[in-house]
C-alpha cells in the first residue's frame, strides 16, 4: 500500500515541480519586459497576459504538490496537541465532508468551462492575442491532481486510525530545516548545549 | 501538563463560538443571513480543528452557496454552484495584484539562501559596539532588515536564535531581554515593507498596494525605532541586564599593510594612506594603498554626487508643479523625523533627499547612494539640508524660467553642512572603523539598497509592485551570486519553496474567494452590517471593537486566515464609519504583528526555543516577549492618535 501512496506522492511533486520552474520563467520575462520598456521603449501586448498565465500554472498546480507536502496552512491551536488517531480521525471526517465535495466540483465545473473555451479555440483579448484554453485546462487538471492527492490523503487516515501513527513522506525542502540553517551558519549543537553554563549561573540553576 | 492547557485552551475558545452561535441563532425561523453567521462560526470551529484551511472555505464555500442558489431557483442551483466555484478560481489566478506573492516569496528565498546574515550582524555589532545594549541593538536592525528582504519569519528567527542569541549570552545579557530582541525583530519583516502580508490585504481589500506599502513604510520604522529605543534605554538604567561588549568581542583584525600604517604613522586612515600612496611606507604596496584609499574616499564621492545632484534640481528651469513637490516633501522631512522616533539610522534623511531625486531621476540610484553616508558616519550629515530645506525651498516657486535657476541659499547651507559632516568622518575614520566600514559595504548596503531599491520603484511609482518583485527576485539571484552560494541546489529548493508557499497563500485565496461569495449570497454581509449600525457605534468604539476582534483572532487563527476570511467583512463597513481602508489595513497589519508575539501560540517563540539552549525555558522566552508586545500595543495607539505616521506619505505620494 505504501508503495502506491509514495507513487502518487512523486507523481503529484513532480507536477509541482517542474510548473514550479515558471517562477524563474517569471522572473526572467518581467525584468526583461521592464528593461525592454523602459530602456528600449519596446513594450509588448501580451506580456502582461503571458506573466498571468504564467502565474496561474504555478500556483494551481503547486496545489496537490503542497497537499502531499503537507504545505497547505492549517490552524494550529489544536491540531499539534491531538493523539495521532485523534488527527486522523478529525482529517479523515473533513476530508470526506469537505475535500473531495469541493475539488470534485471544482475540478468537474473546470472541465466544462475548459472544454468550452476549447470549443471556440479562445484568446487572450488583446493586440497580440495568445490561445487561452490551454491555461483554462489548468483548473481542472490541478483539481483532478488535487482530488487523486486527496484520495491518498483519506488512506493514510485510516491507516493511521488502524495503526495509531501516520504513514512516513518522503522528505522534501522545508521553509524552516533547522539542521541546514545551523550548517549555514556554521553553528553546532555541541555549542548551543555549552551556552547553558551562562543560563543556568544567572539563574542560580533553577532555571527548568 | 502544558500540553493539557494548550487543549483546553482551545478547546474552551471553540465551545464559546458554538455556545454563543447557539443561543443567539433563531432557531424556529432561520433566514440565509442567518443561515450566512451559522457558516461563519463553523468555519472558525472547523478550521481550529486543524484541517487545511483553503479546502475548509472551499468546502463549506460550496456546500452553503448551493443551500443559496436552492432558495432561489432549486432547479439550476447545481449550475449555478459549480460556475462560481470556476468563476472565483479562475478569477484568483488572472488576479494581477497576487502575482507579485510568488515573486516576492522567490527574492526572499534567494536573499535568505546568499546567507549573508552572519556577517551582517558582525558588522552591525561592531559598528553600534558604543551604543548600551549594542548587541540587542545590532540584533533588532538585522533582524528588521533581514526580515524585511526575505519575509520569512521562521528563518530570520531561528538564524537569529544560532547567531545573536550565543552571543548575547555569552556577553552576560539577560535571557528574556534577548529572547525578546529576537523574536520581536524577527516579526518585523511582516510589516515592513514589502510584505506579502500587505499584499494579501491589498488583493482581498481592493486597496492599492502601492499605497499600502507607502502607508506602512513609517510605521513599520516607528515600531523598530521603539524598540530599539526600549533596548537602549533599558540598558541604560539596568546595565546589568545588558552589559557593554567585552574589549575582545570588539577587536577587529586589521590586514597587515594597514597594520603596519596604523603602527608606523597614524590610526587615522586617510592622511596614513595619503603618505602611503606617496610611496614614502615600507611594506605598504601602492595598489594596496590606492584600493584603501578609493574605498576611503567612497563616501566623499557619493556625497559630492548627491550635492551635485541637488544642485541639478534645484537650479533646473522647473515647471511648477515639480517645486511644490519639493516643498511638500520637504515639510514633511521633519514630520518623518520625529515619527522615527529618535532612530539614528537612514530612512529619516532618506525621505528629506530622495523626494527631489524622484522627480528626474530614479530614486532606486539615490536610495542607493544615501544609506552609505549616513551609516559609515555616526551622526547623519544629511539631516542639515533636512532642516533648511523646508523654508527656503520657497522662494524658487515663482521663477519659471527656461534657464537655470541663481543657487538657492540653502544649497550653501546644505553644502556646508555636508562638508562638516565629512570632515568628522574622516577625521573618526580610523583603521578599525574602515574596516568595520568595508564590512558593512559587503553586507549592510547590498541588502539595504535591494530593499530600498525595490520600494523606492514602487512608491515612487517607477514600477508596478509586480515589476518590482521580480527584478528583486533578480536582484537575490544576483546577492546570491555574489556570495558564491548560487548553486543548483540553491535554486532548486528556492524555487520549489516558492511553489508550496505560493501554493499555499493563493490556494487559500481560492477557498476563501467561493467562502465569502457564498457568504455574499446568503446575505450575510447584510446581516452584519444592520447588527452593527444597530448598535449605533462612533467610529472611534467601531475601530477599537474591530481591532480587538481582530486581536484576539490572531490567537487561533494565522494572519493569512483572519485576512481572507474577515477583511471582506469589516471592509464594507468601514464606509459607514468614514474610515479609510488604507488606514484601516495599517492597523491590521500592525495588530496582527502582535499575534506572532502573543502566547502560547505564538510561533516566534517556538522557532527560538528550537535552537536555543536546553535550559532556556518556554516561559522566558515568552516572558521576554511581553515588553516588546507591549511596544507594538503602543506602536498601534500612536499611529491610531497620530494617523498621519502612516498617511502622510500616501497623500504625499498620491493626492
Amino acid at each position: 500500500m505504501q508503495k502506491y501512496l509514495l507513487f502518487v506522492d512523486r507523481l503529484s511533486t513532480l507536477a509541482g515541480q517542474v510548473c514550479a520552474w515558471t517562477i524563474v520563467a517569471l522572473t526572467a520575462l518581467i525584468s526583461w519586459e521592464v528593461f525592454s520598456r523602459y530602456v528600449l521603449n519596446a513594450p509588448h501586448a501580451w506580456m502582461l497576459d503571458a506573466q498571468i498565465m504564467l502565474y496561474g500554472v504555478l500556483f494551481m498546480m503547486a496545489g496537490a504538490y503542497t497537499l502531499s507536502k503537507q504545505g497547505h496552512v492549517r490552524g494550529d491551536v489544536l491540531y499539534g496537541f491531538f493523539e495521532p488517531r485523534t488527527q486522523a480521525l478529525f482529517d479523515l471526517i473533513l476530508y470526506v465532508v469537505f475535500f473531495i465535495p469541493g475539488i470534485f466540483a471544482l475540478s468537474y465545473a473546470g472541465l466544462i468551462y475548459a472544454q468550452e473555451s476549447y470549443a471556440i479555440s479562445e484568446r487572450t483579448f488583446s493586440p497580440d492575442p495568445l490561445p487561452l484554453w490551454p491555461f483554462k485546462f489548468v483548473v481542472p487538471a490541478a483539481g483532478f491532481g488535487l482530488l487523486l492527492q486527496g484520495l491518498v490523503e483519506i488512506i493514510r487516515c485510516v491507516i493511521c486510525l488502524r495503526e495509531g501513527e501516520w504513514p512516513s513522506r518522503e522528505h522534501d525542502v522545508e521553509e524552516v530545516d533547522v539542521d541546514k540553517l545551523k550548517e549555514m551558519v556554521h553553528v553546532k549543537d555541541e555549542d548551543i548545549a555549552a551556552l547553558d553554563k551562562y543560563v543556568v549561573n544567572r539563574d542560580g540553576g533553577h532555571a527548568k | 501538563m502544558r500540553i493539557k492547557r494548550e487543549l483546553w485552551f482551545g478547546l474552551s475558545l471553540m465551545a464559546i463560538i458554538l455556545a454563543v452561535t447557539a443561543v443567539f441563532m433563531p432557531w424556529g425561523n432561520l433566514s440565509n443571513g442567518h443561515l450566512g453567521l451559522l457558516m461563519l462560526s463553523l468555519v472558525v470551529v472547523a478550521i481550529m480543528l486543524g484541517f487545511p484551511t483553503a479546502f475548509t472555505l472551499m468546502g463549506m464555500g460550496v456546500f452553503f452557496a448551493w443551500l443559496a442558489y436552492r432558495s432561489g431557483n432549486p432547479d439550476i442551483a447545481v449550475r449555478q454552484t459549480l460556475d462560481l466555484m470556476v468563476q472565483r478560481t479562475y478569477a484568483v489566478m488572472t488576479n494581477d495584484v497576487l502575482i507579485s506573492i510568488p515573486l516576492f516569496v522567490f527574492m526572499g528565498y534567494l536573499v535568505e539562501r546568499a546567507n549573508l546574515i552572519a556577517k551582517l550582524f558582525r558588522s552591525l555589532e561592531l559598528s553600534l559596539a558604543r551604543v548600551p545594549g549594542a548587541l540587542a541593538v545590532a540584533t533588532l536592525v538585522t533582524c528588521a532588515i533581514f526580515a524585511t528582504a526575505t519575509g520569512i519569519v521562521g528563518a530570520v528567527v531561528t538564524l537569529m536564535g544560532l547567531l545573536a542569541f550565543p552571543a548575547m549570552l555569552r556577553s552576560g545579557y539577560d535571557v528574556r531581554l534577548s529572547a525578546g530582541a529576537i523574536t520581536a525583530g524577527g516579526c518585523l519583516g511582516i510589516l515592513i515593507p514589502p510584505s506579502v502580508m500587505l499584499i494579501v490585504y491589498g488583493a482581498t481589500a481592493g486597496v492599492s498596494v502601492v499605497q499600502l506599502y507607502a502607508g506602512a513604510f513609517f510605521p513599520g520604522l516607528m515600531l523598530a525605532g521603539l524598540y530599539i529605543v526600549y533596548v537602549i534605554v533599558l540598558a541604560t538604567l539596568k546595565p546589568h541586564l545588558a552589559p557593554p561588549l567585552p574589549k575582545e568581542e570588539r577587536h577587529v583584525d586589521l590586514p597587515p599593510a594597514n597594520q603596519a600604517l596604523n603602527d608606523r604613522i597614524s590610526h587615522r586612515a586617510l592622511p596614513a594612506l595619503a603618505r602611503a600612496l606617496g610611496g614614502s611606507v615600507p611594506g605598504v604596496s601602492r595598489g594596496h594603498a590606492l584600493r584603501e584609499m578609493a574605498l576611503t574616499l567612497l563616501p566623499a564621492l557619493v556625497l559630492i554626487a548627491m550635492l551635485a545632484g541637488t544642485w541639478h534640481l534645484a537650479t533646473k528651469p522647473a515647471a511648477v508643479d515639480d517645486v511644490q513637490g519639493l516643498v511638500a516633501m520637504g515639510d514633511a522631512g521633519g514630520d518623518a523625523r520625529e515619527s522615527s522616533g529618535g532612530l539614528a539610522e537612514p530612512p529619516s534623511d532618506d525621505s528629506v533627499k530622495e523626494p527631489p531625486g524622484g522627480l528626474a531621476e530614479p530614486p532606486s540610484e539615490d536610495a542607493a547612494k544615501e544609506p552609505r553616508v549616513a551609516g559609515g558616519v555616526q551622526e547623519p550629515p544629511g539631516s542639515a539640508p533636512a532642516a533648511s530645506s523646508p523654508g527656503e525651498a520657497s522662494p524658487a516657486v515663482p521663477a519659471v524660467e527656461a534657464e537655470r535657476l541663481p543657487t538657492p541659499n540653502w544649497f550653501f547651507a546644505a553644502a556646508a553642512g555636508v562638508l562638516a559632516g565629512a570632515c568628522l568622518f574622516y577625521f573618526l575614520l580610523s583603521f578599525v572603523r574602515l574596516e568595520i566600514f568595508k564590512m558593512l559595504l559587503s553586507s549592510f548596503f547590498p541588502l539595504a539598497i535591494m530593499i530600498l531599491a525595490v520600494l523606492g520603484s514602487i512608491v515612487f511609482g517607477l514600477a508596478t509592485p509586480t515589476e518590482a518583485a521580480a527584478v528583486g527576485a533578480l536582484g537575490g539571484f544576483l546577492l546570491a551570486a555574489a556570495y558564491r552560494q548560487l548553486t543548483i541546489s540553491v535554486i532548486k529548493e528556492s524555487v520549489f519553496l516558492t511553489a508550496k508557499t505560493s501554493a499555499m497563500v493563493c490556494w487559500l485565496f481560492v477557498g476563501s474567494s467561493i467562502f465569502s461569495a457564498a457568504f455574499a449570497l446568503l446575505g450575510g454581509q447584510e446581516l452584519v452590517e444592520k447588527w452593527v449600525l444597530s448598535m449605533n457605534l462612533t467610529p472611534i468604539q467601531f475601530l477599537l471593537l474591530s481591532q480587538a476582534i481582530i486581536f484576539i483572532l490572531g490567537w487561533p487563527l494565522e494572519w493569512t486566515e483572519i485576512i481572507v476570511i474577515f477583511m471582506p467583512i469589516f471592509i464594507p463597513l468601514l464606509a459607514h464609519f468614514n474610515i479609510d481602508p488604507l488606514f484601516f489595513g495599517l492597523l491590521v497589519a500592525l495588530n496582527l504583528q502582535t499575534a506572532f508575539l502573543s502566547p502560547p501560540v505564538a510561533m516566534a517563540a517556538f522557532y527560538l526555543k528550537g535552537v536555543s539552549p536546553p535550559h532556556v525555558t518556554l516561559n522566558q522566552i515568552f516572558v521576554g516577549m511581553l515588553p516588546f508586545m507591549g511596544i507594538q500595543v503602543l506602536a498601534l495607539a500612536l499611529l491610531y492618535i497620530f494617523p498621519q505616521i502612516g498617511l502622510w506619505l500616501p497623500q504625499v505620494l498620491y493626492k
